[in-house]
């Protein structure tokens, strides 16, 4: 396997790689992200794969480019153009628009868009914009994102290292291993602003700098990607679409910090992404981008993969690394910070994937460049995972400071069937809801904070008006009540009492003086919990208290849902008049709760009634009513 | 006395990993993934192997939700609920499973080829309602899909 070891193999990599992304034939890249395939990647893959062998095109996979809503995708790129997009692709689509792409013609049925940005230019020659096809920035989704931790995803094949050293990659590395000094590039990162982008938000220099001021004989870094925020899934996404930059990141910290080892904790729940994590190391290993004297110099640095076990906890700096080490992910208090005392008790970093996929590009862009992005207290460029009531559901990755409206409405697309936004929930069970009367919020660390929310990793639930907002307070609480790990007493006894009030009130058995308790416990819980699970636990249903107060008062008071959704407080009914009695839910309904025949207006059976609500959705003429 | 097939996948397994405290929860993770579930036997020879107390097995194979101590089926069901699923209502997904495969959840079918569980948040947020099969990932769930997605399980 050749060795990378002078700038000039560099070079011969990123030629390679270059003939590789902008290929002389037809080329098919499909987006294979663990979403693409469960909407049916795999199955256009394995239709190409089978094609193949006429020469005609050469087949590639990709990670995921954001749209999440619009896949599968497929990157076409015929000799001498830009790469087009293709959305909604199915299998039958594939082989029909296949006779036109071995062609070297790019039909616009299914085009999404051309990849025509200054991002993914051939830098070795200029290529021909394909006509008829929107551009990149003419689509509103990609209008205003600006990519430097998914600078890659989308657009490389994950698995090809050249692939990533023509897109730059490794160069930063060798420029920081031959001739920067490591306190230079802690430097860089601390000008840059760079805050951890993993939830906490803690400034990343200063981290590394305190690290490499510890006293120690053997160091570690840590990549966190034990993504359990539910709702976000930008470290998945970086790490099956971009590994390398990973892997670089960890290595440049390595060397800043005086580490030889690192370790990467990710989640079982993400097989692919540990696979192609796995791949990607042994690949660097083999070409010694990893391992011995990497490139050549003093510096030797390798990294090991651990899977996680399921459990929320771990995501915790101190419980990861109890995990790492074997044992049962319980926190520690911080009074020795893990910096100084971390992993087997040596000075460790613990940085989360996106971050360390920005690392390179920082420093490859100077600090004083990064920083020019983004607000003043946060700088950069954020990935959201953008879910739920959302039309464009998927990863975007935007300068900190858009607004929260910009992003559910500009880049977002609004709300789906043009209801109402109700609330934005980020960051995670630790996270708060925003109402939509506080949209105008520019996103950053310190402003999420103040509307008594936080960033969080970065997914961003949106809501419409046919949520109810004890319901996911409630949601957010049993989330916590299983994952508490159970060490400090505040927490497992503060959510668990939570969770039976909450319980309570959606049962319709809420009680005046509730929402005083829930208060009273809560700050408790806030106040003396030993880790960040616990002491953020209640933003959740304490923001939703502040918010939305008069939901709670009509859950408790009036006995009443106003969203419909808490099944306790809501009843289904036939209108008879409106009923044409096709008999179509009552051949949906699971519980054999709805009589009536030919003719005859159908009615529920409310004692048999489980309130699925799947007669109410499969009705054609709005004849079941929810009250 | 000769090894039973269990007992040579154990060895094969065992022989893997360095024996360092550092490898237990990777032994316990191939042995569950293997083995369907972490056996008393299982237990005590990991611990053994990797020279932990067996204590400190026991508490790490019931700490974290991968580990089970009673047998899972063939093929294990992974139904997300996290925040997007939950608001499409994925809990619905696990009544539907219930009724389907004739049981409860954690609890296996008889014929051993299936159990369901709840887990948070597969990352496929966009495709919710979503669940995983032994690592495969089914998004947009309706009940009609579940029913064709079991029996082609059925039917392997």
């Amino acid at each position: 396997m050749d060795k990378i070891i002078k700038k000039k193999d560099l070079d011969a990599f990123k030629e390679k790689g270059n003939r590789l992304l902008f290929a002389d034939s037809v080329k098919i890249a499909v987006q294979a992200g663990t979403c693409g395939i469960a909407s049916g990647a795999q199955e256009i893959f394995d239709f190409l794969s089978g094609q193949v062998s006429s020469g005609k095109f050469v087949l590639s996979r990709t990670g995921c480019i954001g749209l999440c809503k619009r896949e599968p995708m497929v990157n076409v790129s015929v000799p001498g153009s830009v790469t087009v997009v293709y959305a909604d692709m199915t299998k039958k689509l594939t082989e029909e628009l296949l006779k036109s792409w071995i062609k070297g013609e790019t039909p616009v049925k299914n085009s999404l868009m051309t990849l025509d940005d200054a991002l993914y230019a051939n830098p070795l020659k200029d290529l021909k914009l394909p006509s008829g096809h929107a551009k990149y920035r003419d689509i509103p989704f990609y209008k205003k994102q600006e990519k430097i931790a998914l600078r890659n995803s989308g657009f490389i094949n994950p698995h090809n290292l050249s692939e990533y050293i023509a897109r730059g990659g490794f160069y930063t590395l060798f420029d920081v291993l031959n001739g920067q000094d490591s306190d230079k590039i802690i430097d860089e990162i601390e000008t840059s602003g760079l805050r951890g982008r993993g939830g906490g938000g803690f400034p990343t220099g200063r981290k590394w700098r305190s690290c490499r001021n510890a006293k120690g004989d053997k160091k570690y870094v840590i990549c966190n990607a034990d993504e359990g925020d539910p709702g976000a899934y930008m470290d998945r996404t970086v790490l099956e679409g971009d590994p390398f930059s990973v892997i670089e990141g960890l290595a440049i910290g390595g060397y800043a910090i005086g580490a030889n080892e690192g370790y990467v904790y990710v989640r079982a729940e993400y097989p692919l992404a540990v696979e192609t994590l796995k791949q990607a190391i042994e690949t660097a290993r083999n070409h010694g981008l990893l391992g011995k004297n990497i490139f050549g110099t003093d510096f030797s640095f390798d990294i090991r993969i651990n899977r996680g076990g399921g459990a929320f906890v771990c995501g915790e700096s101190t419980a990861l690394m109890a995990s790492i080490e074997g044992n049962v992910g319980e926190p520690r208090t911080k009074h020795i910070h893990t910096v100084e005392s971390g992993l087997w008790e040596k000075p460790t970093t613990l940085n989360n994937v996106e971050t360390w996929a920005n690392v390179p590009a920082v420093v490859n862009m100077g600090g004083s460049e990064f920083r020019k992005i983004g607000t003043k207290g946060s700088a950069g460029t954020k990935v959201f995972s953008v879910v739920g009531d959302i039309v464009n559901s998927g990863l975007v990755e935007v300068p900190m400071g858009m607004t929260l409206k910009e992003l559910v409405f500009g880049v977002g697309g609004g709300i789906p069937g043009n209801r109402k936004l109700k609330a934005v929930q980020s960051g995670g069970p630790s996270g708060g809801c925003i109402p939509a009367d506080k949209a105008d919020i520019p996103i950053d660390f310190d402003e999420l904070v103040k509307v008594g929310s936080m960033m969080g990793s970065g997914g961003l639930i949106i809501m419409d008006e046919d949520t109810c907002m004890v319901d996911v307070a409630r949601y957010f609480l049993s989330f916590l009540v299983d994952e508490s790990c159970g060490k400090c007493t505040p927490c497992r006894e503060g959510t668990y009492q939570l969770k039976q009030i909450l319980d309570r009130i959606t049962r319709g058995e809420g009680k005046p003086g509730d929402l005083e308790l829930i208060e009273e416990i809560a700050q408790v819980t806030k106040d003396c919990s030993l880790c960040a699970l616990g002491k953020s636990a209640p933003n959740p249903i304490l923001s939703t208290l502040t918010y939305f107060r008069d939901e709670y008062k009509a859950h408790i008071e009036k006995k009443k849902c106003p969203a419909g959704v808490c099944k306790a407080l809501i009843t289904y009914t036939i209108i008879p008049e409106a009923c044409t009695a096709c008999g179509k839910c009552l051949k949906s309904c699971p519980a054999s709760a709805i009589e009536g025949g030919k003719k005859v207006a159908h009615r529920i059976i409310p004692e048999k009634c489980t309130k699925c609500g799947i007669c109410f959705d499969v009705c054609a003429f709005d004849a079941v009513k929810k009250v | 006395m000769t090894k039973t097939g269990t007992d040579k996948k154990l060895d094969t397994i065992l022989k893997k990993y360095e024996p360092r405290p550092d490898s237990l929860i990777a032994v316990l993770q191939e042995v569950q993934e293997k083995l369907h579930y972490l056996s008393e036997d299982a237990l005590k020879r990991v611990a053994e192997r990797v020279k932990v107390p067996l204590v400190q097995a026991y508490s790490v194979a019931t700490f974290y939700n991968a580990f089970s101590l009673k047998p899972k089926g063939k093929y294990i069901i992974q139904v997300c609920l996290g925040t997007a699923c939950h608001l499409q209502n994925g809990n619905q997904l696990i009544e539907e499973l219930g009724s389907l495969l004739d049981t409860e959840m954690g609890v296996p079918t008889k014929d051993g080829l299936f159990s369901f569980e709840a887990v948070r948040c597969l990352g496929c947020c966009s495709l919710a309602p979503a669940m995983m099969i032994n690592g495969k990932t089914y998004g947009n769930l309706t009940a009609d899909k579940l029913k064709k997605i079991i029996k082609e399980y059925k039917a392997k």
